[in-house]
């Protein structure tokens, strides 16, 4: 009895030490050929560059919801965002707002009826001190430095959503299921996300690396500029210099780098 | 001494078998739940933690009140609770567990989680959220286990122990602390913007932690030859007393604040959680009930005739921890996210299968707990202590 029970736990220590092998046979044989890949990261020559890309928006030129439309169709278009119509999955990268609720506490108890009634357009702002990047505790989101993106790795985000509580803009999407059948045509040039992962704007990080402005811009008609906010003669500049603009929830520091003629 | 949690009576097989029912229940829907994805919550865009990310909150301060009855011994030499600080320590050992679980069944990439530590992030509050948890689970399972054993031998422990045990009583102040800063350092989220956050959830966790070990020493009296002791419980409820009164004052100070500046963004989660805002008002009588149950503790315990009568100061001890759930578990987080930043109201209830997988998560913990009271309770038996 007792070695017979001693030969069954002898027998069963050998066999899971057996599982343990081929693991470790598949490391050594990496190991033999260890001409590791290095990672080049190399500018295209069209790309266009900035020290802190920035966005002005002009809203004295959206009047509707239509008008907003074609912005925000686009990028859905180019970035696979999914249309789920359950309200509480919703996948946003940039939409509309009532002026009190894109700018809470600047609104006056009585507006001029027209800021009252048009919708204002919304999109992470790739703030300067983001606190979503401070958060995050793989730096599955992280803020470019040569460029001031806030940008998103898809493949390392835990889904723990510390960004989404972190963000006071609501910029932030959660996938709550599998987006891609709600993906009405997928743009190959662009990855498609996994349930389980947050995603954002991102400024069309993918365009501006072959020299294209961001979508929403390029179909904006000139009611959207985006540009170097360090470069004094840049159009943003410009723009900023001649015109009073606001930002969203300036008060809390983190320096969004949107800006909105009003 | 696991051969104690092993051998026990019908009755013991019959609740531990109960347990195991409810967690494979729970661990069915968990399977749903990472097929389909978080969507079978309740959560949305606007209130992304919820029901989860609270019990794990709550938790964290059951783990954390484990160090009330370390601290008076080991710091004040109080000897009465000499006897139970096994208890506090085993006890934190099961919260943290359930702490960790209700972390992992809340990520949408669990199978990614070691990204935490392959990318360690000094910045982010979770990731040392993550160290000092974790940290906590350790130094309670090497102290809890081998001073039990320690007492089993008849010998003094060893002596490498007590700077561990020294340095687990900051350390379960440390895990309130940072997981209050997950919360209190959110540009944008008015309700949770507040410097007595941190010593807020201390205080509540010190009173329900405790209040959850007294109504478990009252049933280990009964169902088992070893008595915690009157005088040990009598302590504890002190303990839950002052806490308890100190929990509801920091909310009054919170009201204070918020309501004497004026601020619409500080008030508006209070008015939410307390009147409802925008029609929205799921909330207000679990908030009024969870109140008027602490009211009723603080009566209960601050008053010494009814504190010292065993069976009021029970029924004071499920008032006190129902009270600090709801305060904690439904509300600090809920009203956290409602209105939501763009000041948009959309309510976050928590769906069917959420809160069967927490019932599991707390199923767990539960089995974790009772198989480590049963060893200590064991150990306590043989040595008559």
């Amino acid at each position: 009895m007792d070695s017979s029970r001693r030969r069954i736990l002898q027998l069963l220590g050998l066999s899971s030490l057996a599982l343990t092998a081929k693991p470790v046979f598949n490391a050594f044989a990496v190991e033999e050929h260890a001409e590791k890949p290095k990672a080049i990261l190399k500018d295209g020559e069209n790309a266009l560059k900035a020290k802190q890309w920035a966005l002005v928006i002009d809203t004295r030129q959206f009047e509707s919801e239509e008008d907003l439309e074609p912005l925000v169709e686009v990028c859905n278009k180019v970035h696979n965002v999914p249309h789920l119509s359950e309200k509480r999955h919703e996948i946003k990268w940039i939409w509309g707002e009532h002026y009190h609720n894109a700018f809470p506490g600047k609104a006056a108890r009585f507006l001029s009826e027209e800021v009252e009634h048009k919708p204002f357009l919304v999109l992470c702002n790739h703030c300067e001190n983001p606190p979503c990047v401070r958060a995050c505790p793989t730096q599955a989101t992280f803020k470019r430095e040569s460029d001031g993106i806030v940008l998103m790795d898809f493949h390392r985000c835990i889904g723990c959503r510390f960004c989404m509580a972190a963000c006071p803009f609501g910029a932030r999407s959660f996938n709550f299921r599998d987006p891609r059948p709600f993906i009405k045509e997928i743009n190959d040039k662009f990855p498609t996300r996994a349930k389980g992962v947050v995603e954002k704007c991102n400024f069309c990080a993918e365009r501006l690396a072959v020299g294209q402005l961001p979508a929403c811009v390029e179909v904006s008609e000139g009611k959207l500029a985006f540009g170097d906010l360090y470069d004094p003669e840049s159009n943003v500049r410009e723009l900023i210099r001649t015109h009073f603009t606001i930002r969203r929830k300036q008060t809390l520091g983190t320096e969004p780098s949107v800006y909105y003629i009003v | 001494m696991l051969e104690l949690a092993i051998r026990g009576s019908k009755k013991y097989y019959g609740w531990m078998s109960f347990l195991l029912v409810i967690i494979g229940i729970g661990f069915l829907v968990y399977l749903k739940q990472l097929d389909f994805g978080l969507g079978i919550t309740g959560l949305s865009r606007d209130t992304s933690w919820g029901f989860y990310i609270a019990n794990f909150t709550f938790l964290v301060g059951v783990a954390a009140g484990g160090v009330m009855v370390v601290l008076p011994y080991y710091l004040h030499d109080y000897k009465a609770f000499g006897k139970i600080t096994i208890l506090g320590e085993f006890l934190a050992i099961a919260s943290v567990i359930m702490c960790v679980i209700f972390i992992l069944v809340d990520l949408g990439q669990p199978m990614r989680v070691i990204n935490v530590f392959l990318y360690p992030t000094l910045h982010s509050v979770l990731f040392w959220d993550t160290i000092v948890l974790n940290g906590y689970l350790f130094l309670n399972l090497v102290i809890g286990w081998n001073v039990l054993e320690a007492e089993r031998n008849n010998v003094h422990y060893q002596p490498w122990l007590k700077p561990l045990i020294y340095v687990s009583i900051p350390w379960a102040i440390s895990i309130h602390t940072v997981t209050a800063y997950l919360y209190c350092g959110l540009p944008g989220r008015g309700f949770w913007m507040t410097a007595i956050l941190a010593p807020r959830f201390l205080s509540s966790a010190f009173a329900a932690g405790p209040a959850l070990l007294i109504l478990l020493c009252l049933f280990i009296r009964r169902v088992t030859n070893f008595d915690p002791g009157r005088e040990q419980i009598q302590s504890l409820a002190k303990i839950v007393a002052y806490a308890i009164c100190i929990n509801v004052f920091f909310f009054l100070c919170e009201v204070f604040v918020a309501f004497y500046s004026n601020i619409p963004e500080h008030m508006d989660h209070i008015k939410y959680l307390f009147i409802g805002l925008h029609g929205k008002s799921a909330y207000v009588p679990w908030m009024w009930t969870s109140f008027a149950l602490m009211a009723i503790g603080i009566i209960l315990t601050v008053n010494p005739f009814t504190r010292k009568n065993e069976g009021v100061l029970a029924v004071a001890c499920v008032v006190i921890f129902l009270g600090t759930w709801i305060d904690k578990g439904l509300g600090m987080i809920a009203g956290g996210f409602t209105p939501s930043p763009l000041h948009h109201v959309n309510e976050y209830i928590p769906s069917l299968p959420e809160v069967v997988i927490a019932l599991a998560v707390w199923a767990t913990g539960f089995l974790i707990l009772t198989a480590l009271f049963k060893m200590a309770v064991g150990v306590k038996e043989e040595t008559g202590g």
